[in-house]
């Protein structure tokens, strides 16, 4: 693996099962009674968010922890970052505390980039979600919650189709989730009004259809994505948030068209009514919750495997 | 030295690339051109191998001075443009206060001519405050000491159809032309590089190319409906070329410039998140920079001009989407001129001289420079090795600030001398 995880994109397909393969392992330990391991005790991570994230701030806390190491949160809010300090500024001062590893969530894209380019800091950097760009531990906790369901755990989603329905052109699960699940050789196919979709998205490795429905009989996997309510109506990607949920929204309807053993999948949080309805949300096929479960063996896998120096080029 | 008090020989010089000759400079004009000119007592600058250009004029520089001069001020930007061959410069309206007034681009042209390394030519902005709501003063600034003739919003574009149509009208009275930013602002807002599969990967907010040529395009109409001249700063699409090059078809008074750094980069440079490269209008794709080298050799763009954007270190070393959109040019511009026409064979040394010196001068109404290096003629000349290599160090420059997209690039061609009216302000290389 290479030194920082700022895109999906920097994963080899062996760099990808390995995480996914050591995350199996790590998720075994949160059955048992004491889930701490010691593999990184005595490093600090540094929890680097100047975008509210509870879920993900939450996620790779507790992965940080399982593994022992020392954990700071640092939140733009209430800090330094809220007055006017500089990303550069920050940065030198998680370098001054020694930081082995930097998470970073930022509205900006490219933020972690800076970070991990710039010659500011020496650690590891982990993009936990910049702006519109990537969100690299998503895509593979998704990957790895395919794995389970579709794949017996360890095995390949090679052929497997993955539809991702809803906001691409904002979002950066899809955009890490077609990069990685293109490079495990799963089929993935972006459903979403045109205007909701990238310029460029025709040389993406995957397929883009604006129907929905078409799209479901072959599913293997559902994965819809938020929309905000405010890039309908007056925001002007689509005319409401009703039409939008007629046109792109997973209901009742639309799960009985999925095969049996097909799953939805969303990265939260839900907009409940517009993108999908709770009919879906709490269904037998909904992985949502267990998609939170695996984020944290996916996010103890990225950690351990950066900062215990096993296969990564510095 | 002062003005025109002593006599310069150029020795050996090729003028506009052409047979080595002798100039003979005396009282702030070119006294003589010919082989082995004798001049007892002249000051005799050795030229051989050396290719002699009429002093470069830039019609798009930013000065920043007054309101930033941290990032620089009239003295270090003109010095920056001596070093780079420039006689003369545009100093654009958008400083703090803006240029909307006679009081302030006196001001500007004050400055420029108690400094002393180029002449300095304000723009003046179009509308009050740059804020494309009511029309600036436009006569008191043609009127002022300053005698304005460039008018631009640049860095916001003149989008209110009557306003442009009004302004476009209104500049002929004194023979004025209009330089238009052209950028659709709904089509623009919040973008941060060129809208294409780059920026749909990055998760960067595009700037589409439809978004400079939708006004590029009415403004064309409404210059040709009004009978006036508009100039197109910064033209970085192919699809702007066409344009203007249809406008030019039908005989309307359209100019245009391209920059340095749209004839050499591409918007893949952004895949860095690198803000050096950001920049407004967008580094665009390798098609849009051969068709704008192409409109540039052709002479459907006019001009080279450099957008000569100073910022501050920490405007640049700073996350994409917080950092300033610019970067210099002055320094460079003849060297990527060089490398992207003359090296590619689409312009000789006489094409170059028409599009950084001739034509600029004309488009700005500036009598006195871009003339021909012939007798009687005023004494502003440059003096480049094309032979030379070098690479450029940011800190080399004689700018405030550091944001160069060329750091650690090796250029073609280097600026041996600069001289304004007979005065040299570059010799050997060095400021004087």
């Amino acid at each position: 693996m290479k030194r920082h995880l700022l895109s999906a994109g920097d994963l080899s397909r062996d760099d990808a099962v390995r995480v996914l393969d050591t995350a199996v392992e790590l998720l075994a330990l949160s059955d048992r009674p004491i889930k701490k391991l010691p593999t990184l005790r005595g490093r600090t991570v540094v929890n680097l968010f100047f975008e509210d994230s509870t879920r993900t701030r939450i996620s790779f806390e507790a992965a940080a922890k399982r593994l022992s190491a020392d954990v700071i949160t640092f939140s733009a809010k209430g800090s330094s970052v809220s007055k006017g300090e500089s990303l550069k500024d920050t940065a030198l001062t998680l370098q001054a505390m020694g930081a082995d590893a930097v998470i970073v969530r930022h509205q900006s894209s490219g933020a972690p980039h800076r970070l991990a380019s710039a010659g500011w800091i020496d650690g590891s950097v982990i993009n936990a979600g910049d702006g519109t760009h990537e969100h690299p531990t998503q895509a593979l906790l998704d990957a790895f919650t395919l794995r389970r369901h579709l794949a017996g755990d360890t095995g390949d989603l090679e052929g497997r189709r993955v539809t991702i329905v809803g906001d691409v052109l904002h979002s950066r699960v899809a955009r890490s989730n077609a990069l990685l699940l293109s490079t495990l050789g799963a089929e993935v196919t972006l459903v979403a009004p045109p205007t909701l979709l990238p310029v460029g998205v025709g040389s993406w490795p995957v397929e883009y259809t604006y129907a929905l429905d078409p799209a479901l009989a072959k599913a293997d996997a559902v994965m819809m994505l938020r929309v905000q309510r405010e890039r309908g109506g007056g925001g002007g990607f689509f005319p409401s948030s009703r039409e939008y949920s007629r046109r792109y929204g997973m209901d009742a309807r639309r799960m009985s068209l999925l095969p049996d053993h097909a799953l939805v999948l969303h990265p939260g949080p839900m907009n409940r009514g517009v993108e999908i309805s709770a009919e879906v949300a709490d269904s037998a096929r909904s992985v949502i919750v267990e998609q939170v479960t695996n984020g944290v063996a996916v996010r103890m896998a990225v950690l351990y495997l950066l900062l215990s120096g096993e296969g990564t080029t510095r | 030295m002062s003005d025109g008090a002593t006599e310069i020989l150029v020795r050996g010089a090729r003028v506009l690339g052409a047979e080595p000759a002798d100039l003979l400079l005396r009282d702030a004009a070119v006294a003589d051109v010919g082989p082995r000119l004798d001049a007892p007592g002249a000051l005799v600058i050795e030229a051989d191998g050396l290719v002699a250009l009429p002093g470069l004029v830039d019609l798009h520089t930013h000065l920043r001075e007054p309101g930033r001069e941290d990032a620089e001020t009239v003295s270090t930007g003109t010095r920056a443009a001596a070093a780079g061959g420039f006689t003369a410069v545009h100093a654009m309206a958008n400083t703090d206060p803006v240029a909307d007034t006679a009081g302030v681009v006196e001001q500007v042209w004050r400055l420029g001519a108690e400094a002393g390394h180029c002449d300095v030519h304000p723009v003046g902005a179009v509308s009050v405050g740059l804020e494309g709501v009511r029309l600036a003063e436009l006569g008191a600034m043609a009127d002022s000491a300053a005698r304005v003739r460039v008018f631009s919003d640049d860095g916001h574009c003149v989008s209110d159809a009557v306003l442009m149509r009004r302004a476009l009208e209104y500049v002929k009275a004194f023979d004025g032309v209009v330089a238009q930013h052209a950028q659709e602002p709904g089509l623009t807002a919040g973008a941060q590089m060129n809208e294409g599969e780059l920026s749909g990967r990055l998760g960067l907010a595009g700037w589409p190319a439809v978004a400079e040529e939708a006004i590029i395009a009415r403004d064309c109409l409404l210059a040709a409906h009004v009978g006036s001249r508009l100039h197109v700063c910064h033209v970085s699409t192919a699809g702007s070329v066409e344009i203007i090059r249809w406008a030019k078809s039908k005989g309307w008074d359209v100019t245009a410039e391209v920059t340095p750094h749209h004839l050499l980069l591409t918007d893949q440079l952004a895949e860095s998140y690198d803000p050096l490269f950001k920049v407004n209008p967008p580094l665009r794709t390798k098609a849009d920079v051969e068709a704008v080298r192409e409109g540039l050799a052709d002479g459907t763009i006019d001009a080279v001009a450099t957008d000569h954007a100073p910022h501050p270190v920490e405007d640049k070393e700073c996350e994409w989407a917080a950092a300033a959109f610019g970067m210099l040019g002055l320094d460079t511009a003849l060297s990527v001129v060089q490398e992207a026409m003359v090296e590619t064979g689409l312009l000789d040394w006489a094409g170059v001289a028409d599009r950084m010196a001739g034509r600029p001068a004309r488009i700005g109404r500036v009598g006195d420079q871009g003339r021909p290096l012939a007798v009687g003629e005023p004494a502003n000349l440059v003096l480049v090795d094309p032979a030379a290599r070098r690479t450029i160090r940011p800190g080399q420059s004689a700018s405030l600030s550091r944001n160069t997209p060329y750091a650690g690039t090796e250029l073609p061609g280097r600026v041996i001398s600069t001289v304004l009216r007979g005065r040299p302000t570059v010799l050997d290389g060095e400021l004087v």
